[in-house]
């Protein structure tokens, strides 16, 4: 069970938590717009990353409030979490799982 | 017999406290401070159980929890009734205590004489991959006859066939420092981490008191202290410090993610006195700053023809039960190693009075200082020797040894009787919750182990679990891990040995059974054939021998089968790689797993506010999501069938009265109220003037329906939105994800208010004549207050908002109180609905009704794949709104054009037959099997009011197919049905204009 840093309310465990799928995926404008090869990617096509994935998490029974979080997929580390339409911040030494991560100790 | 075995003195038992257990009915006497196992080793019984596969006689092989043999089931509270057995308990961990009933496993008709043990005989056919190649044809038989015969003949303890009679709990804990095994390592550890009196300490051990391989060390100092006596002060040390909490019998089994690590503690078992309402065990779900794993190491069996025999056993095991235990596992007892640490073993059973000879497969030079320092007390030590069989069946009666020559080439047999072997081929450190942590492992080839590589949570392994074997190395490093670096004074320790896997013998290799995995029944001939026959990855091996597999997870296994299959396909151990580790380290309760979390508390139950009612009104109910729903209302002799047809008339006749507070609620507030509403819905709200209600769907971005309900403008920037029962949460979550994320810059709230509004639904013809009288401030008149409309004002004085809609097809009200008061408007209503034959109604009649009328209910009729053309619904959908959730996705080549199911009307051939709800629908029965299905039922009742029963049905180009005469399956074949349009009663809808 993760240990995730709300932007409101701190570390608190996963089970307060649900998962939104990959972060920063804007819903078009103008949908109609779009073909259905746009429209299809949209909807479905992810990255799927191994390494550092941006991810949309909502603090279910806590504050009720969306947020972004940067979690490495191989380790399951938390590296960042970040208020929703802030931009993605840099994964920067997160990435390499070179030190052990500290629950007590994550920003 | 009684403890014929026991030696005279010495032990950590309580010879002050004689207890009995049972054994198959036999009363064995013993000790506080034993285990089962040792209680069984001192009256004489080795024979225990019967193994998995071969029925093989098998014994007692360790003394902790890699005991893979001896699993009994295990009666623990005889004297509650039934409803406190499980089977596979491990002998060698359990605690003995007065009362306890213990049975041996997997046998027939007894465990003397067992007709399973046929099995043995016919080993020969059951090789590796045998149920596989055997069991193939026909294909008819996997379920019918296979499955059911291999069940009935494999396997270890019988399932309990009645619930858990014991309770369980759990509990959550933060600390500083985790500490995983309070050995030598772990104590250290945990008194350096400690030491500052800040940092909060636990430490968790699965024995029953702190001291791990000290327990049972007679000989070793620590700082000039009997280790024993080093134990003591360890302990009293920890438990006088306020920031420590020392957990005995407690096993840490699942390392997860940021060292969140899940324990079981055995708190009532080994306990005479406990009390009914005492936890049997207690689930700790620890999440610690860093973890420290002590764990130890597990020692490896010899791999020889019949090694499995009872008696024979590993040799630090042999040591334990003298030392600890004061029990001899035997008069005679040959060792057989090939390293140091069983002279150790053999030294202490020397010097309990036990005759001892030593077999060594290393050569005289390979040998340390052990080898002299036994024979000095004139015991035989033959080096160089291989062994080749064990005699004896149900006990072991000699050990057939062998010299081997320079050349390699096995010499000749001598067989040395004696009634116990301890083995040992070497020792594998314990990493498996080092594994678990996603851990990276090295192989180290010194110590022919895996040992704790790269670390990818904040935890460190100290001591054997990282491969130290010598005392002071494995205290120092305790120390080293709690933080503290300080100089440690011990005894040396006999340790080093030689890898061994098989053992060389002069017999044919095709036909020595020679056991790998004992608890799976897994021989190196097994082994070899998979290889044989192609299986490279361990991975692989594994799964097609079951070698490791079993509930022991390998513990004594793994290296063996590994390096057995490397030496074969002449590759190094690394380049094989190993099995991965997974939770639990070892088996876990369900009780523990489920803590309270059963009966009454297996989920909440959520009631409304008039369930009191219904049930004083003799309601059946039925599951709604959490909700207990009124599901009819039998009168005396009623049946279900009887009750709902009789509701279903009165609502149409005069008029019904239902609880509907179950419906989600959500009240969408704000300037941008409107324009939210209309991206989230498919329908415009823009022009819905307050004081009006409106039927509403509401899609996923993918065009499929999501949810549905009435919503009613209740402000310009107020609206109050009902969604389904079940769908309620998520709608709520939907439409937050959207404000929160995708637009933000609408000024809106969104409040659940599905708790505060209970909802009365009153409908029927005399709907309007049982609230008249009581409503104010609302002019109830059909021209001023149509179909379709919300006012406010007061019902019996209570504060309503009052709905005019119809979920029934009749005149209808819905009427909204704060739930606080809607049992006194509900019994109100009541008193003068009765003289005008108003009935209670339930789900039930709601569903037959509605279905009447062909309203759909979502998820019934929808299954997420089903659009609103689909559904006949296409005018609900905006052709003016730019955009809303899900449209772009109606235009999908796949959303559009023929080919989809629509929603249509059944009426089955014979009226009186209710077709099944989910039957597929084919247009003739004359076609192969697999036939090509264009549809099912959704929905199916009898109507009442109708006088047949009607179906609604999901069918492809259904409504070009209105007329057409289709199959349905039935139970028992087919039936045919007629399609038709999905009304059923009063298609033109004007009666809740009334």
């Amino acid at each position: 069970m993760l240990v995730i840093t709300c932007p409101n309310c701190g570390d608190r465990p996963e089970l307060e938590f649900r998962c939104g799928g990959e972060a920063h995926i804007a819903r078009p404008q103008t949908p109609a717009e779009l073909d259905d090869g746009q429209w299809g990617a949209f909807l479905f096509t992810r990255t799927n990353p191994k390494g550092v994935h941006a991810e949309r998490w909502i603090h279910q029974h806590g504050c009720g409030r969306w947020f972004n979080a940067l979690r490495d997929t191989v380790s399951d580390r938390l590296i960042a979490t970040y208020p929703m339409g802030t931009p993605r911040p840099d994964a920067g030494a997160g990435a390499a799982p070179s030190s052990p991560a500290s629950p007590t100790s994550q920003p | 017999m009684s403890q014929t075995y026991r030696l005279p003195q010495g032990g950590r038992i309580d010879r002050s406290q004689p207890l009995t257990v049972r054994f198959n009915g036999k009363a064995l006497q013993g000790y506080r401070g034993d285990t089962l196992a040792s209680i069984l080793l001192a009256n004489g019984q080795h024979l225990v159980g019967r193994s998995f596969k071969y029925h093989r006689p098998r014994g007692i092989l360790s003394h902790g929890s890699d005991e893979p043999s001896a699993l009994l089931s295990v009666n623990w509270r005889a004297e509650r009734g039934p409803g406190f057995t499980d089977p596979n308990n491990r002998a060698s961990v359990v605690e003995a205590r007065e009362g306890l009933e213990t049975r041996s496993q997997n046998h027939w008709p007894s465990l003397e004489f067992d007709l399973g043990a046929v099995n043995d005989l016919l080993s020969p056919i059951f090789v590796a991959g045998f149920y596989y190649k055997t069991f193939m044809w026909p294909r008819k038989f996997w379920d019918s006859v296979y499955e059911p015969v291999i069940r009935a003949a494999a396997g270890l303890g019988k399932a309990p066939e009645v619930p858990d009679g014991d309770r369980y709990s759990n509990r959550h804990a933060h600390c500083d420092v985790l500490v995983v095994g309070a050995g030598p390592a772990g104590l250290a550890a945990a008194l350096a981490a400690s030491k500052d009196g800040a940092a909060r300490v636990i430490l968790a051990d699965e024995g029953r008191e702190p001291g791990g391989a000290l327990l049972h060390d007679l000989g070793s100092t620590i700082d000039g202290k009997p280790a024993s006596d080093w134990v003591a002060e360890a302990v009293a040390t920890l438990d006088a410090r306020e920031n420590v909490v020392v957990l005995p019998r407690t096993t840490a089994f699942g390392y997860y993610n940021h060292n969140h690590v899940v324990m079981v503690e055995r708190v009532a078992d080994h306990r005479v006195d406990a009390a009914a309402g005492l936890p049997r065990e207690r689930l700790w779900q620890v999440r610690a700053g860093r973890v420290i794993l002590a764990t130890g190491s597990h020692e490896r069996p010899l791999v020889f023809a019949n090694n499995d025999r009872p008696g024979i056993m590993l040799a630090e095991s042999v040591r334990v039960f003298v030392n600890r235990y004061a029990v001899a596992p035997g008069r005679r007892i040959v060792f057989a190693t090939s390293g140091a640490s069983a002279y150790t073993a053999a030294l202490d059973a020397r010097r309990a009075g036990i005759d001892v000879t030593l077999v060594d497969l290393r050569l005289e030079e390979d040998c340390g200082p052990e080898l002299g320092e036994l024979r000095a007390v004139g015991v035989e030590v033959l080096t160089g020797h291989t062994v080749v069989d064990a005699t004896g069946r149900k006990r072991v009666t000699g050990l057939v040894v062998a010299p081997i020559g320079r050349d390699g080439r096995v010499g000749a047999r001598r067989t040395l009787p004696c009634d116990a072997v301890g083995m040992s081929g070497g020792w594998t450190p314990a990493v498996h919750l080092f594994s678990q942590s996603r851990g990276k492992l090295r192989f180290d080839v010194e110590l022919d182990a895996f040992v704790p590589g790269q670390s990818v949570q904040a935890e460190t392994s100290a001591g054997a679990c990282r491969g130290l074997y010598d005392l002071a190395a494995v205290v120092a490093d305790g120390f080293r891990a709690g933080g503290a670096e300080q100089p440690v004074e011990a005894s040396a320790s006999r340790t080093g040995f030689q890898p061994a896997r098989v053992l060389p013998t002069d017999a044919d290799p095709a036909k020595v059974r020679a056991f790998i995995d004992f608890q799976n029944d897994v021989t190196a001939k097994d082994i070899k054939l998979a290889v044989r026959e192609g299986f490279e990855s361990i991975e692989h091996v594994k799964r097609y021998t079951t070698t490791g597999m079993a509930t022991d997870q390998g513990k004594t296994s793994n290296m063996n089968a590994l390096g057995l299959v490397a030496g074969l396909l002449d590759k190094e151990i690394p380049a094989v790689g190993t099995t991965t580790f997974r939770p639990p380290y070892t088996p876990v309760t369900f009780g523990a797993l489920i803590g309270p979390s059963r009966d009454a508390l297996f989920e909440p139950v959520r009631k409304t506010a008039l369930h009191q009612w219904a049930e004083s009104q003799g309601a059946a109910f039925e599951n709604v999501a959490l909700w207990k729903r009124a599901w009819y209302f039998p009168k005396a002799g009623e049946d279900m069938h009887r009750a709902v047809s009789r509701e279903c008339k009165a609502v149409r006749e005069t008029v019904g009265i239902f609880d509907a507070s179950t419906l989600g609620k959500i009240e969408v507030v704000g300037p941008d109220a409107a324009e939210f509403m209309n991206r989230i819905y498919t329908n415009a709200w823009t022009k819905l003037e307050p004081g009006r209600c409106r039927y509403g769907l509401m899609l996923r971005e993918d065009g499929y329906v999501m949810d549905d309900g009435v919503v009613a403008r209740l402000a310009h920037d107020r609206f109050h939105v009902t969604t389904t029962t079940g769908g309620a949460a998520r709608v709520l979550q939907h439409m937050e994800d959207y404000l929160q994320t995708e637009w933000p810059e609408l000024d809106v709230f969104l409040t659940s208010i599905t708790e505060q509004w209970a909802v009365i639904a009153l409908q029927g013809p005399k709907a309007r004549e049982v609230i008249a009288p009581f409503v104010s401030d609302i002019d109830l008149d059909p021209a001023a207050f149509p179909h379709m409309a919300v006012r406010t004002g007061y019902i019996c004085g209570v504060p309503t908002r009052l709905f005019r809609v119809s979920f029934t097809g009749e005149l209808g009200y819905e009427i909204n109180v704060p739930a606080d008061y809607a049992e006194s408007v509900w019994k109100t209503l009541w008193e003068r609905g009765q003289t005008l034959g108003m009935v209670p109604y339930g789900t039930e009649t709601m569903h037959v009704l509605r279905a009447e009328k062909g309203y759909i209910i979502v998820g019934q009729e929808t299954d997420g794949t089903v659009s609103p053309d689909d559904l006949g619904l296409g005018g609900l959908v905006s052709k003016v709104k730019p955009d809303f959730i899900g449209k772009r996705s109606l235009a999908r080549p796949d959303l559009v054009g023929s080919g989809r199911k629509q929603l249509v009307g059944l009426l089955g051939k014979d009226p009186a037959e209710v077709l099944d709800e989910g039957a597929q629908i084919v247009a003739t029965p004359d076609q192969p099997v697999p036939m090509t299905m264009i549809g099912h039922v959704t929905s199916s009742y009898h109507s009442p009011n109708c006088g047949r029963s009607i179906a609604m049905a999901m069918l492809v180009d259904g409504r070009s197919r209105i007329g057409e005469t289709l199959y349905v399956t039935t139970p028992s074949g087919f039936t045919t049905a007629t399609v038709c349009e999905p009304v059923f009663f009063e298609p033109k809808g004007e009666r809740f204009n009334a």
